[in-house]
């Protein structure tokens, strides 16, 4: 069974997300259950169907490269959690 | 009329008197505000009114124009600018929309003036609103019990005659379910049928908004708003928007309507079957040809849907990553810390728990196992649908296996409150749409009534034909007339608020 094989805290990781141990092992269980239902899935025959990402037929949508007023850089930094001279500031990515 | 009144009126209603110069746009919003004041604090339904801003808007409201005056109550997922738009959750705690969604756009150009930005489950995951990081929403039926979810805050708004309509968003349910355990309408239109740019992303190829309202004719008001394409959402659909709520009145003598064989084992309450056939019994006195359907893989709906959803928000979510907006982590030691902080620090456990599961079943090795078998399931059940559709005009059913629950009952199994949602995800699976209504009561062992909805899923752009039924079946019956104990002059509101405990 798949769900054995559920690392809760490799996939957090994965995720980017820290977890407590407490929610590790609280996930690690629930998840667990989560899956062995999702393995329901294996019972069906899907040999002759295709993949689709969509419900409806979906068709790329194209329109002019043109410019347009959108936001101000003043409005694009507004929710910022640090920003300075117009600029985000980020943490720090190269040693 | 006294103002106190005013917030009992339904759309319809109240744009009459707008129209007739009986009231003004001003008045009527801060006959709602005072209305939000006084039981809002026990209700929850909100989580930010801008009295101020609105008033600027029903100062110059026009009207005439098909919404014109009329104040709209918005989940706090819809962005509209200079307010909040927190998502229920503390990663956007701080944070203030910069721009309006099309819906809101849409809305505001006809009048209509978004009022409130209401209460919802974290990021519109679950089923009872609880998942809020806020507050938690009572149903007004019974304060001890939820609103549903996870659009439950305006679900509660509209039943407690704090909104005259609000807008939900519905990825596996969460306008319908809420709409059903409250006891007003609420509808999930046809996937691309309204635009989801501005709306705060869950599940990409699930989500849609929807209205939620006192009664069918103002769904359909609300529909020919917001429905329409929109160059800013490429999933949006071209075809025409018919005038919904000019084509209410026709009889449903004729119809054909379904009946799911496979949905008699799906564990439904006692009094919710009862209600649910006694309804349809309703609906064959009107005319319509009742008729028993199969759709062979309702039992792999919901682990469809949660394989499916979860991988859609896994992805979603990573956009939250603490440097354009929303929280960031004190004092990172490096980028990964940054990153695996500030996530930990603003999603709450139910959004860590799909993040997780969705990242899995994307991830190498189970990909084929999970997501892409999940993705052929759901064109079976499409097919499933197709079939039936070409048997029957609507498939017709609970919204919910259960009316509402007491808060806390169902937080501790999260697969026991997904199950609850069978009946609505295939609406979301399939891209169709459907509309949950009023028709009946349950009643909890202490006596009191708890709404039961009647669902109708009709087939892609089919939802006129979902409102003609709906509009009939209400007209035909009294259940859109009963009242919450907790709307204006309900026999909750003379007595003092009970105790949430």
């Amino acid at each position: 069974m798949a769900d054995q094989k559920l690392d809760v805290t490799y996939v957090a990781k994965l995720a980017r997300l820290k977890l407590t141990e407490e929610e590790a092992q609280l996930f690690q269980e629930q998840l667990g259950h989560i899956l062995q239902y999702a393995d329901k899935l294996r019972e069906v025959d899907v040999s002759e169907v295709e993949t689709a990402a969509h419900a409806v037929p979906m068709f790329d949508v194209f329109r002019e490269d043109e410019a347009r007023a959108w936001f101000t850089p003043e409005e694009a930094l507004s929710n910022a959690p640090r920003q300075a001279n117009g600029l985000f500031i980020v943490t720090k990515v190269v040693e | 009329m006294t103002a106190s009144s005013l917030p009992a009126l339904n759309v319809a209603e109240l744009q009459l008197l707008l129209r007739q110069r009986e009231v003004s746009a001003p008045e009527v919003l801060s006959a709602l505000h005072e209305r939000i004041a006084e039981i809002d604090p026990a209700m929850g339904a909100y989580l930010s009114v801008d009295l101020e801003g609105a008033l600027k808007l029903a100062e110059v409201a026009d009207v005439n124009l098909p919404l014109g005056g009329v104040p709209v109550a918005i989940k706090d997922n819809i962005n509209v600018a200079g307010q909040p738009c927190t998502c229920g959750s503390r990663i956007l705690r701080d944070y203030r929309s910069t721009y309006d969604a099309t819906v809101i756009r849409r809305l505001k150009d006809a009048g209509a003036i978004p009022f409130g930005k209401t209460n919802l489950d974290e990021f519109a995951m679950g089923s009872s609103t609880e998942n809020s990081s806020v507050r938690t929403t009572a149903n007004p039926w019974d304060l001890s019990r939820v609103a549903g979810g996870s659009s439950g805050g305006s679900a509660a708004a509209v039943a407690a005659d704090e909104a005259f309509a609000a807008l939900g968003s519905d990825t596996g349910g969460s306008v319908r379910q809420p709409a059903s355990l409250t006891g007003i309408v609420g509808l999930k239109p046809t996937y691309g049928r309204v635009s989801r740019f501005g709306v705060t992303a869950f599940a990409s190829s699930l989500d849609q908004v929807g209205p939620m309202t006192k009664n069918v004719r103002d769904a359909a008001l609300l529909l020919n708003v917001l429905a329409g394409s929109d160059a800013q959402d490429s999933t949006s659909l071209k075809e025409a928007v018919p005038d919904y709520a000019a084509l209410l009145g026709r009889d449903i003598r004729g119809l054909r309507l379904g009946v799911v064989k496979e949905h008699a084992g799906q564990g439904i309450d006692s009094e919710v079957k009862n209600v649910v056939a006694v309804a349809i019994d309703h609906l064959a006195s009107l005319g319509a040809e009742i008729v028993e359907v199969s759709l062979p893989h309702t039992d792999y709906t919901v682990a469809v849907y949660y394989v499916l959803a979860t991988a859609e928000a896994s992805a979603n979510l990573a956009r939250f990553d603490g440097v354009r907006y929303g929280h960031r982590a004190e004092r990172p030691q490096s980028l990964l810390d940054h990153y695996q902080r500030t996530r930990a620090e603003g999603f709450g456990p139910e959004v860590k728990r799909r993040i997780i599961l969705g990242t899995y079943v994307l991830s190498s090795g189970y990909y084929d196992a999970y997501y892409a078998r999940a993705l052929k399931i759901r064109e079976l059940i499409r097919r499933d649908f197709a079939r039936a559709f070409e048997q029957v005009d609507a498939v017709v059913s609970p919204t919910s296996p259960v009316p509402a629950w007491k808060m806390g009952g169902r937080q501790a199994d999260p697969l026991q409150m997904y199950l609850a949602d069978i009946f609505t995800i295939p609406a979301n699976l399939t891209g169709i749409c459907g509309i949950s209504l009023p028709c009946g009561f349950g009643h909890s062992a202490g006596g009191e009534r708890l709404p039961v909805g009647l669902h109708l899923l009709g087939k892609a752009l089919d939802e006129a034909r979902l409102l003609q039924i709906a509009y009939a079946y209400e007209q035909s019956t009294q259940w859109h007339q009963q009242r919450s104990s907790h709307s204006v002059g309900g026999v909750g509101e003379a007595a003092s608020f009970p105790s949430l405990t």
